[in-house]
Parts: structure tokens; sequence; C-alpha cells
């Protein structure tokens, strides 16, 4: 199955069901360096419909303290680009429906190279790839090796990207988009709230662009998941679970961790559409 | 007046160096900020009410000094320092701060933020924000507070807030990690005001046009002064705006060589340096592409410096374009080197420079060293040593 016919089906699947994508974010190797996989496993069996996962870098220069210290921490235990792949990897040989998203920096990437990348991505069964600090005018390289290679780019939209840009995003992008729902870091504390400006920036890349948008970024409960689902045709919460993951102990204890965290959640979603 | 040359190009690049590697909610921002300031550098107003405070505020010109004693000591070629360390704050950080904050007053923003290493710019920043009665929030590592509580209290006397960073290495790095979220978080109240030539486009450019008051008076003073240019230009890097500063005005000059001195901290093979022009290779940091210091897994790694200023792992973009080019060629001085020449300066000169203008000053006498005496040897003296003098007695043992 080709990668970028995963993350098409799924939001295809889920269109047609009526429902919205819950989108968990985990960093890899936090909080155990061997425990990412069963804990993946874990989301999709809570309810996720697409798993972001976080590629550790020492400076994330648009994440939140939540984040940074978890990725600090998976430094710590060897966590890489390479183990994170393996990851991927390892995941697919129970699951070859869920799409995975890495999200990351682009400094992992560079140093691999870009080729290397790709083709190591694609291999271990990656189905987007999400560069924060890798806007559309600094990816074209890393953008088309990508595509061969069957992986979106997935594009960022934020409140304050304009119109003008908002159609130069649009005529790149591939999977998703994903909205930043607030002015500010991952985790920020007073959480974001959808408003009249958000839906209509999501409405018009849904409409540039014929794909599904999700919202991120202060997402934390199921009140505010609900909230965004009214506009989104899918959910990121990252900090909030990661801060619970990272009191976890044991690969069970983080899998017990991930469904009594994600079921309110998935309810909440699945009541609003 | 600013050179109005081909670099960096439209897009903000230096050959493949420098860009806008930033998150999208800051790319809006940078483009608000890159089209005023395209129409600024060439405002006949702006750039006369810069002059202005340049000269009545900084105390510009800064002169050029023979340091007859120290050449002497030497026995080579004389050397000639670029008084930087006198202008207002004591460092060449204020040349740049009082231009971005011209810059901040047209953007309508009334909030300025800034990292700090040394605590040079934080201060040049305290002070411009207290002068036109903005708020000031600086970011600087928590090692950093501790090996500068001069500069700390100097910051606070002036009003502004300095917040204490943890995460990393607690140092100028994870300074402009958190100033970045700072920006991220607040970008329609805020201006950044970068310290150096490094961060995205506009940033290399605008810190550069507002530093290279320094080559521009240089120059001219030499050629005043002895009748030529100079034989050799040297000046200090960690993010590199005092070196950019000196340099730019003469890159078209290319019988002049320039060196540009980065720390090699307990030495480069002890791998505890700040040199990533010296021993680095490329890669992507604080949102532009140059050279930098990282593992193989592409995570930036801790920089050791005496000085707070240098222990940087990335550098300005143009810098990386200048090496590449050949035009620029870059040394590294350790430690034990800065120190001695800290002492010789003070000595001879009874100029007390700055732990980072010291690695210049070393440096300078090694190339003089090897240079007849009727050769010129000019260095940025980019910051006094006051807020040093702690640093350098402990190292030395001794109790104030």
């Amino acid at each position: 199955m080709s990668q970028q016919y995963r993350l098409k089906s799924c939001f295809q699947m889920l269109a047609e069901q009526q429902r919205t994508a819950l989108i968990p974010f985990i960093t890899a190797g936090d909080p155990l360096a061997d425990a990412s996989v069963d804990i993946m496993h874990a989301l999709v069996d809570a309810g996720a419909d697409v798993i972001e996962l976080g590629i550790p870098f020492s400076d994330p220069m648009a994440d939140g303290p939540v984040i940074q210290l978890a990725s600090e921490r998976a430094i710590e235990r060897g966590v890489s680009l390479h183990t994170v792949l393996q990851d991927v990897h390892n995941f697919r040989q129970n699951n070859q429906k869920t799409p995975v998203i890495l999200m990351g920096y682009l400094n992992p990437l560079y140093r691999m190279g870009f080729a290397q990348f790709a083709q190591s991505a694609a291999a271990a069964g990656v189905d987007g790839v999400l560069i924060v600090d890798s806007p559309p005018e600094e990816s074209v390289v890393l953008e088309s090796l990508l595509a061969e290679a069957g992986i979106s780019m997935i594009r960022l939209v934020a409140p304050t990207t304009t119109a003008e840009r908002m159609r130069l995003i649009a005529a790149e992008a591939t999977g998703f988009i994903y909205y930043v729902a607030l002015k500010g870091i991952t985790g920020a504390g007073s959480g974001a709230n959808s408003d009249a400006e958000s839906g209509q920036r999501i409405n018009t890349m849904r409409k540039l662009t014929g794909l599904p948008v999700a919202a991120g970024f202060g997402i934390k409960d199921a009140e505010s998941a609900a909230d965004w689902a009214q506009l989104a045709d899918a959910v990121v919460i990252g900090s909030a679970l990661v801060t619970r993951l990272a009191e976890c102990k044991s690969s069970e204890q983080a899998c017990e961790t991930v469904k009594s965290f994600l079921a309110p959640i998935r309810i909440a979603m699945d009541n609003v559409t | 007046m600013f050179d109005l040359g081909s670099r960096p190009d439209a897009s903000g690049h230096f050959g493949e160096y420098g860009g806008k590697y930033v998150s999208e909610t800051l790319m809006a921002a940078l483009d608000d900020l890159n089209k005023a300031w395209q129409k600024l550098r060439k405002d006949p107003e702006f750039l006369n009410e810069f002059d202005n405070d340049l000269n009545f505020y900084v105390g510009r010109p800064s002169p050029l000094y023979h340091a007859k004693r120290l050449s002497e000591k030497i026995g080579g070629a004389q050397i000639l320092l670029k008084r930087e360390d006198l202008n207002h704050t004591g460092a060449h950080k204020i040349n740049n701060t009082v231009g971005q904050a011209l810059l901040a007053r047209y953007l309508g923003k009334n909030r300025v933020i800034a990292e700090t290493g040394a605590g040079q710019h934080g201060v040049a920043s305290a002070t411009v924000a207290a002068r036109l009665g903005m708020q000031c929030v600086v970011y600087m590592g928590e090692v950093d507070i501790h090996r500068q509580a001069i500069n700390v209290y100097r910051m606070r006397l002036l009003g502004a807030q300095v917040r204490s960073v943890t995460s990393g290495s607690a140092t100028l790095k994870d300074a402009l990690n958190e100033a970045m979220r700072d920006w991220v978080s607040n970008v329609d109240s805020t201006y950044y005001i970068i310290g150096t030539v490094a961060g995205p486009h506009p940033y290399p450019q605008l810190v550069r046009d507002f530093n290279s008051v320094i080559g521009r008076e240089a120059r001219r003073q030499v050629q005043t002064q002895f009748g030529r240019l100079p034989d050799a230009l040297v000046a200090c890097v960690g993010g590199g705006s005092n070196a950019i500063g000196l340099f730019h005005p003469f890159v078209d000059d290319t019988e002049v060589p320039m060196y540009g001195v980065e720390a090699a901290g307990r030495g480069l093979e002890s791998g505890q340096h700040a040199a990533p022009l010296t021993t680095g290779r490329v890669g992507v940091l604080h949102g532009n592409k140059s050279y930098l210091m990282d593992d193989d897994n592409g995570q930036i790694l801790h920089t050791h410096s005496v000085s707070a200023g240098l222990d940087y792992p990335g550098v300005g973009p143009e810098h990386s374009w200048l090496k590449d080019s050949g035009r620029a060629e870059y040394v590294a001085i350790d430690d034990k080197e800065a120190l001695d020449a800290f002492h010789l300066l003070t000595r001879t000169e009874g100029i007390l420079p700055a732990l980072e203008s010291s690695h210049a000053v070393a440096y300078a006498c090694k190339l003089a060293a090897s240079m007849p005496a009727d050769k010129l040897v000019l260095v940025n003296l980019s910051g006094r040593g006051d807020k040093d003098v702690h640093t350098v007695a402990e190292l030395e043992g001794i109790q104030l």
C-alpha cells in the first residue's frame, strides 16, 4: 500500500462516517526508550486515527516546556532520527493501516541527508513529515524528494498567515493542512479557543486545497477537542498527553494512561459530529 | 549610506546560507519586518536619525587607536585598535540596538525582547528600551546569569525584566530559543531585537547594516591617520556581529585579508570549544542555514568558552559565505591565550578588553609578530572588560 494512499483512505473513511480524526502526538522515546511502539498501538486502540511521532531535537524553538523536556529526556536515552524510523518500522509489522506523521525540526534530517531520509522514511512506513522550521520557501529540495518517495510534507497555517501566503502554502500542500490554533508554542497554558476567524481560515484552506484540515497547539482535553472538532477535520493533542506519559514508569502503565486519557476525548469528539 | 550590494539576495540568502527557517507563525512578522527594512535602509530621514543617535547618544565615532607599546612589545606589525569599548554601555552592541529600537518604534511595537550571552546585548537593549520608554524582557541562560552578575543587575537597574533560561545548556543558544518562543507568543505586540548577525532573514542583514558603521569609520580613519588601508583585519566571532560590522565595508578591498577569531575554549581537540567555522559543518539552527556544531544525529552540541559572548554553536550566515568564498579566514584562540592577551593589553596600554575581544587581540598579536614593523593590523576591540573582572579573578583563584 503506497503511503499517500494510507492518509487519503483514512480521511475518506472518516468523511464517510462523518467523524473528526483524533491525532495524538507523542515524543519518540519518552517516557521510555523502548516503549514507543507499544504506546503507538495503544493510541490506535484508544481511538487515534493518525499518529504524530515527535523526533526529539536539542533546540525545539516552537515547543513549550513539556515537549522540550520530553525531547531532552529522549536524547539522553539515545533516541535519534534513526531510532524513530526504527520505531515506525516496528509499528508497521502489526499495523499497516494507521498513518504515521513525523514531526520535528530540520537539522536532524539535514544531517542524515534529505535523500537518505526520504528513502528510509518510506521504507519504514512513514506517511507524512511535518518540519516546523522548514516553510515552503526553504523546502524545495526536501519536498520533491519526499514526493518521489510517496510521503506528504504537511504544511502549517497559522493565525498570522496572510491570504497571499495561504495561496502559496496551498499550492504545495499534500496529505492534510495543520492549522496552528494559537499564536504561541505547543502546550501553551491558557489553551486555545476556536473562534470565527480560525473557522474562516480553516474553510479557506479546505477550499484552496481540497485537503482535510487538522487543528493543533493548545488543545488539551475533551472540552477543547470537541470545541475544535466543530471547525476542523482533525484535532491534534500533544503536550497534555506527553505530560501524563512523562510520569509513567513502564510500558504497561503508559498504555493504560493513553487509554484513560484519550477515551473521554474520543467520546466528546464523536458526540459533536 | 548602507552598502546596497547584492548580498543577501531578495530571499535572504548568502549563497546557500541564511534564509528563513522558522515556524509559519513568524513568517508574516518577518515579511513585515523585511518590507519595512528594505524601505528604511534607503530612507534619508531614518538614516539621519540613526546617525544622530550614534553621534550624540552612543558617542561615535569611536577612535582608531595606535597601540604603540603593545606593538613594540610584540615586535612586529603596528596594532591598531578600533575602540568600540568606548561606546555608551561598553561594546559595539549598542550600534545595533539603537537602530533596532528605531525600527521597533517605526513598526509601532512597544514591547521589546532580547537574548543575551555576555549580557552586553541585554544591557544595550535595556538601555534603548529605557530611553524610548518601551517594556523590555531579556532572556539569559542560567549559567551566563551566574558569570555575568553585574550585567544582570545593570539590566534590572534599567528597568528590564531578566528571565533565566534553564533548558538545554542554559547559555546563549537556549536564551535565543526562549526569546523566539516569546516572540511567537506575542508577535503582535512585540519586537525581537536579535543581538547578532544570525537568526532568520532580514536579521543577518539589518544587524550587519547597523554595525557596519564600525568598518566605515575604521576605513576612513586608517586612511586619514596612516594614508592607506590596513594589511589585516582581526575580529572575534561568536554570532559574528562585531566582525561583520568591521569586515563588511572592506569586502571589496580584496588586498586586505580578514581574520575572524573563534573560541577554541579548552582546545579544539578537546571538543570543548565554540568554533563552528573552524571545526563544524553546515546545518540549520535558529532560523538560518550556516556552519554549526552538532553531533551525527543533528543534535546541537553544548559549547564552551571562557567568554559568554562567544559561547554559541552557530554563526551568522554571511560568515559562512565569506569562509567558503575564501574572502575571510577563520581561526581559533583558546581560553588561556585569550586570558594572556587580556592581561597583556591591560598592562601595556591601560585598556581592559572584554574576554570576547581578548580573543581578537591574542590572534592579532600572533599575526603582528609574523609581520614587519611597517605593516598595520587593525583589531576590533569590540567591548570593555569590566564585566569580566569577576570571571578573571575566579579563574585565577582570587577572591574579591
